[in-house]
């Protein structure tokens, strides 16, 4: 994928200083995140998976991260633009706690501070290549959103990145609740994470699910799924089938 | 306070560990009309008195909207009042796009307080002439501040300042303990009611003051002329059986002038 804006000065060595200062494609990336409010808080899922490409390359990456005390941050897309937004994430919680002064950054602030961001490295065409999703909890109300990497940004009772969009969303939009339990809550988005795992070619078996409430975050132990194989229509699947499809 | 060798700098100390320029900062302060702040748990109520130039002019605004969860009263030079509360006003807003939530006042107050103090540190500038009472809201409730020239701030229940706040600040004293729990409408009227301290003996009418209002489901915003003259119908009407309006009387005459001798006449004219 190419992301090049032609400027018109003859001057080739310049050009190609200043272009590959900007991000044109991303190289590592993460595939769908699946977050969803429940009773006491926020669910998200993901998967552990960085791909090079159409290779798998990294099995053990952490794409959900605690941020502060009140939020959890996914993303999907580049892995070191996400590196990256944790480092800014890092220095905007450190001031706040360097106020020392009762107040703290709850989930909808750190969410509007991503969109300020994303959005303005889009102006610059040089974004950071991710799809945020930032959920939390501050004085008993939940909090979910999505930021998009030119800036599209909302909030909602359930969102999902990537292929989740297309796949987990329907799903969740036929069968969320706003009252699921914590165990209801879980299977629902190992439901959806399940669906991706047959359909998404860039998901691996190796998910984790993060819960934030008002006591704090806690995120999973990496697990898998269970699936199956033995569909009769997988059996012999070129019988009756005529050409090469 | 006399003139000395170590006055003339902001930059200069005196052998006693003094900046003069710094103090004679805060005698600017008390020689504008008074302000005045007081909060309770939820809410918070500024005003102060309407001076005018003379009989010709309209009065000068002391109390301006910095958001909708914070005021501010000023007393002293008002032009710099003025360029701090745009100051203000310009934190708040950068704050609310960035987060999409209101900055709380507490963080406001230190910004300001720093923009002081570079003042008292550099000898090209000379300190802000204006004391500032910021009253807003914040996670854990109501707060008012208050700003000094100096770059210091400090936290008040309840606080007067400007010319014959003295009067003000001895009848807050009386009945601070009372505010956190008070009703709006109880803040209300002992902020007027202080008010009426400082106008020694003249009689109040809501034509001489504004008050500004704060809360919790309350954005910041001024009460009407006939609001205010509501509730001073309540106290006005009776001032001799008034228990407060015998004893304001008695306080007015014996309050120490602290505008070391100059009356009204002499105020400069850029101070209101």
């Amino acid at each position: 994928m190419t992301f090049t804006i032609p400027i018109d000065n003859g001057d080739a060595l310049k050009n190609a200083e200043a272009d590959s200062q900007r991000t044109l494609y991303p190289y590592v990336t993460g595939t769908s995140i699946v977050a969803i409010k429940y009773k006491d808080g926020v669910l998200m899922a993901s998967d552990m998976g960085g791909s090079y490409g159409s290779t798998l390359r990294y099995k053990n990456i952490e794409r959900v991260k605690a941020i502060g005390k009140h939020s959890l941050l996914g993303a999907s897309g580049e892995i070191s633009d996400f590196q990256e937004i944790l480092r800014y994430l890092d220095e905007l919680v450190l001031n706040d706690n360097m106020w020392d002064d009762g107040n703290s950054l709850g989930p909808k602030e750190v969410h509007n501070y991503l969109t300020r961001v994303m959005y303005n490295r889009r102006n610059k065409f040089n974004p950071l290549w991710n799809t945020l999703v930032l959920g939390g909890v501050k004085n008993g109300e939940s909090y979910l959103g999505m930021v998009s990497m030119i800036g599209v940004s909302f909030e909602d009772n359930h969102v999902a990145t990537g292929f989740g969009n297309h796949l987990a969303r329907p799903i969740l939009r036929d069968e969320w609740r706003a009252d699921l339990s914590f165990e209801d809550g879980v299977k629902l988005l190992e439901k959806c994470m399940r669906v991706l795992l047959y359909r998404d070619r860039s998901a691996i078996n190796k998910l984790q699910i993060a819960k934030i409430t008002e006591e704090g975050v806690t995120v999973s132990q990496p697990y898998s799924l269970k699936t199956f194989w033995e569909f009769q229509a997988f059996h012999n699947p070129t019988a009756g089938a005529q050409g090469s499809w | 306070m006399f003139r000395n060798q170590y006055d003339t700098d902001v930059t200069t100390w005196s052998p006693t560990g003094r900046l003069f320029q710094v103090e004679y900062a805060m005698e600017a302060v008390k020689q504008g009309s008074a302000a005045i702040g007081l909060r309770s748990r939820s809410h918070v109520v500024l005003a102060s008195v309407n001076k005018a130039q003379s009989e010709l002019s309209s009065h000068q605004r002391k109390i301006f909207k910095v958001d909708d969860h914070i005021g501010v009263a000023i007393a002293g030079l008002t032009a710099d009042g003025r360029v701090l509360s745009r100051y203000m006003r310009s934190e708040s807003i950068n704050h609310s796009f960035t987060y999409e939530s209101p900055l709380p006042v507490g963080r406001l107050v230190v910004r300001l307080a720093d923009k002081a103090q570079v003042c008292t540190q550099r000898s090209w500038k000379r300190p802000y002439g204006v004391g500032l009472l910021v009253g807003g809201l914040d996670e854990s409730g109501a707060h008012l501040y208050y700003n000094c020239p100096s770059g210091n701030y400090f936290e008040y229940q309840a606080f007067a300042i400007g010319s014959r706040s003295q009067a003000a600040k001895t009848y807050l004293e009386r009945r601070f303990e009372s505010f956190n729990e008070s009703s709006r409408e109880d803040l209300i009227k002992d902020a007027i009611l202080a008010i009426r301290e400082t106008l020694q003996g003249e009689t109040l009418k809501s034509s001489l003051c504004t008050v500004s209002v704060l809360g919790v489901d309350e954005p910041f915003h001024f009460l009407d002329q006939e609001s205010i003259q509501k509730v001073i119908d309540t106290f006005e009407k009776v001032p001799e059986e008034e228990e407060d309006g015998g004893e304001a009387e008695a306080e007015a005459a014996a309050a120490p002038t602290e505008q070391g001798g100059a009356g009204d006449q002499d105020v400069a004219p850029m101070e209101m």
